[in-house]
């Protein structure tokens, strides 16, 4: 497990890394948002998960579709527009999902998938299936309507799902505390009768630890809660962002607590792991990149039938 | 008269206005010193301090709703939308709120804000950052609906709608933020209501918006390699609209093109060929009208289904030879 989540981390970070070069080779085009530097969010909480449980994501989706269960090759080919990929290339990075993994996508509205997450996991209570919903989304989205109408209705239904606020201290280019009249944002639970957690988003296994700790409680039918996770988002907002919101110290001081070191620090200390283990997992995942990228770059542009088509369900 | 983009022109009018009257203030998501999602707001937070340039959180339904408020009770908000699509959130507040208090309560309200926001495809944002959804909101009564597709009329037309006392909309088209043309300096508004002929011609009227006149000039330059003059005839405001202007030139032309990004069915271009069959123009067409429209579906994002599902230049000439056939 403690491998898996390195794993994780290492694949989302080396693919938006990739993602990097080929925006600076102009292969990419659209909106690109990286979640670098919180790759231990989408490996904890999807590890704390299991089949048949489902998550929504948000606009900063690469890391939880990996985590989740993503192939790279297909998101790959997503993310260049082809038709190969997980929506034909009519999704792009922002609408990657996979509703067989319980990916119920990623999200380019703000806020927009706590109420999807809330219904999924109302569906799982009419349909008497045993699953949690959890919903990812940032500490910008907390302050959209859509998240306390969802806590609130979670509450008071005792509904199956998570609420796990992946808090990197910033909504765009606006800090926190300059969109937040309470910036404790786990306070909020208290409003709406729930648990309110707040922990280190930094660190795999405490993430993994507090969402496994949620999701069982939404599982024995004891209704949400509220996971706040602080973390850091090491790049800009966007590919370009000019970053004149933060101080360069700030984003050093985090980069310092970089969740990939420190989950292989712990791996060879407990000794789970060897340092040859966890280079082979650097070169696997290295490989399965360059597939992905070949995949991707041969893959045919959607058929020019496909504009019309999926519009209705036949 | 200098050139400035789309961008710089809307700026300007913010700034001028903000200066000429306190009551102005601006509202939205990362317009303080990040200058919005555009670059469309640079500068006037630290010109102008955060009491008059407010950056809010990412709470489209309270913007709105901060503004209709302040609207009502005396001041001038002009709220910014990072993207039309958001407007979905802030709908109760525009719709249900803002554009029929003044109706509702028996005249007695004005609510004298505008709404900005970018709109349009053809940037790979896909289907929730592209969407072209000004028909929805010319179908409020309350609303008015404004579409500039120059710098000038940018400037000109945002300074009249600060300065309306009802709720306008003022929808950019995101192309166009990068595109220069000449700007009147200081002192420069635009009627709301009054339609612009960008190119003259007798042989078809097109009647495009935003981007799509850039396209139907480029079509008209082609086609007159051909002989046929095209009459380029942009409304500006959607609503209230010209439509004498509109008739009077499918009098002349006797044939009739509507272009726009939305999608094509029950979209502005709908309403334009509804009020020319309306009118006394009825009888001076020649031909079937034709409309050149976004496609209807979601806008995608793979490049080669996005440029099929835009209209263009092309697309404008085979509907211009169609109605001349
Ligand atoms: C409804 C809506 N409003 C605004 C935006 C523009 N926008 C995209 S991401 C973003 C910041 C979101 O902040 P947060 O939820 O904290 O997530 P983060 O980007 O920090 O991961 C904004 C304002 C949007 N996509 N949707």
């Amino acid at each position: 497990m403690d491998c898996r989540m390195y794993e994780t981390m290492v694949s989302i970070r080396s693919f938006e890394m990739m993602l990097q070069e080929l925006s600076r080779k102009g292969v990419l085009r659209g909106s690109i948002h990286f979640c670098i530097g919180q790759e231990a969010v989408a490996a904890g909480v999807c590890a704390a998960l299991t089949a048949g449980d489902c998550i929504t994501s948000n606009h900063r989706g690469h890391g939880h579709a990996i985590a989740k269960g993503a192939r790279m090759d297909f998101m790959m080919a997503e993310l260049l527009g082809k038709a190969t990929g997980y929506c034909k290339g009519k999704g792009g990075s922002m609408h990657i999902a996979d509703l067989d993994l319980g990916n119920l996508g990623a999200n380019g509205i703000v806020g927009g998938g706590i109420p999807i997450a809330t219904g999924a996991a109302l569906g799982f209570l009419q349909l008497g299936l045993p699953h949690v919903a959890v919903a990812l989304f940032g500490d910008g989205a907390a302050n959209q309507g859509s998240f306390h109408e969802s806590l609130n209705l979670a509450a008071l239904w005792k509904l199956p799902v998570v609420f796990i606020c992946e808090n990197n201290q910033f909504g765009m280019t606006t800090r926190l505390a300059e969109a937040s009249a309470q910036p404790d944002l786990c306070k909020r639970a208290v409003a709406y009768n729930i648990p309110g957690v707040k922990a280190d988003g930094m660190d795999a296994r405490e993430v993994r630890r507090v969402t496994a700790e949620a999701v069982e409680r939404a599982r024995a039918g004891k209704g949400p809660a509220l996971v706040v996770l602080e973390t850091y988002r090491f790049e800009g907002h966007y590919i370009g962002d000019p970053v004149v919101y933060r101080t360069k110290e700030e984003t050093a001081d985090w980069k310092a607590r970089d969740p990939i070191p420190r989950q292989r620090e712990y791996l060879l200390k407990t000794g789970l792991a060897t340092e040859t283990e966890l280079d082979r997992i650097h070169a696997d995942v290295a490989g399965r990149l360059e597939e992905a990228v070949l995949f991707a770059r041969n893959s045919p542009d959607p058929d020019p039938s496909e504009l019309v088509s999926d519009v209705y369900s036949e | 008269m200098r050139d400035l983009t789309l961008s710089q022109a809307i700026n300007e009018a913010l700034a001028e206005e903000l200066e000429r009257d306190p009551r102005v203030f601006l509202i939205g998501e990362d317009i303080g010193l990040h200058g919005g999602a555009f670059g469309v707001t640079k500068g006037l937070f630290s010109r102008f301090g955060p009491d008059r340039v407010r950056n809010t959180p990412i709470s489209e339904a309270a913007i709105a709703g901060a503004a209709v408020g302040s609207a009502l009770v005396g001041a001038r908000p002009v709220a910014e939308l990072m993207y039309i699509d958001f407007i979905t959130i802030a709908m109760d507040q525009i719709v249900n709120q803002g554009a029929k208090v003044k109706y509702m309560f028996g005249g007695k309200a004005r609510v004298p804000m505008v709404l900005r926001a970018p709109f349009g495809a053809g940037r790979a944002n896909a289907a929730q950052h592209s969407q072209s959804l000004e028909a929805w909101l010319c179908h409020v009564p309350g609303l008015k609906v404004v579409m500039p597709s120059t710098p000038a009329d940018a400037k000109g037309l945002l300074k009249s709608a600060i300065r309306d006392d009802n709720l306008v909309v003022f929808l950019e088209n995101k192309h166009l933020y990068f595109q220069k043309g000449p700007v009147p300096e200081g002192e420069y508004a635009v009627p709301l209501g009054v339609a612009d002929i960008k190119r003259p011609g007798r042989d078809v009227t097109v009647v495009a918006t935003a981007r799509q006149v850039h396209a139907a000039i480029s079509a008209a330059e082609a086609l007159a390699k051909e002989g046929i003059e095209v009459e380029v005839l942009d409304p500006r405001t959607l609503w209230p609209l010209d439509t004498e202007t509109i008739i009077a030139s499918v009098k002349k032309t006797g044939r009739l093109v509507t272009v726009h990004e939305a999608v094509k069915r029950f979209g502005f271009g709908a309403e334009v060929a509804a009020i020319i069959a309306e009118s006394e123009a009825f009888d001076y067409l020649d031909a079937p009208i034709r409309r050149v429209a976004g496609a209807e579906v979601p806008v995608p994002f793979s490049k080669s289904l996005e440029d099929l599902f835009l209209p263009d230049e092309h697309k404008i000439i085979d509907a211009c030879k169609a109605v001349l056939a």
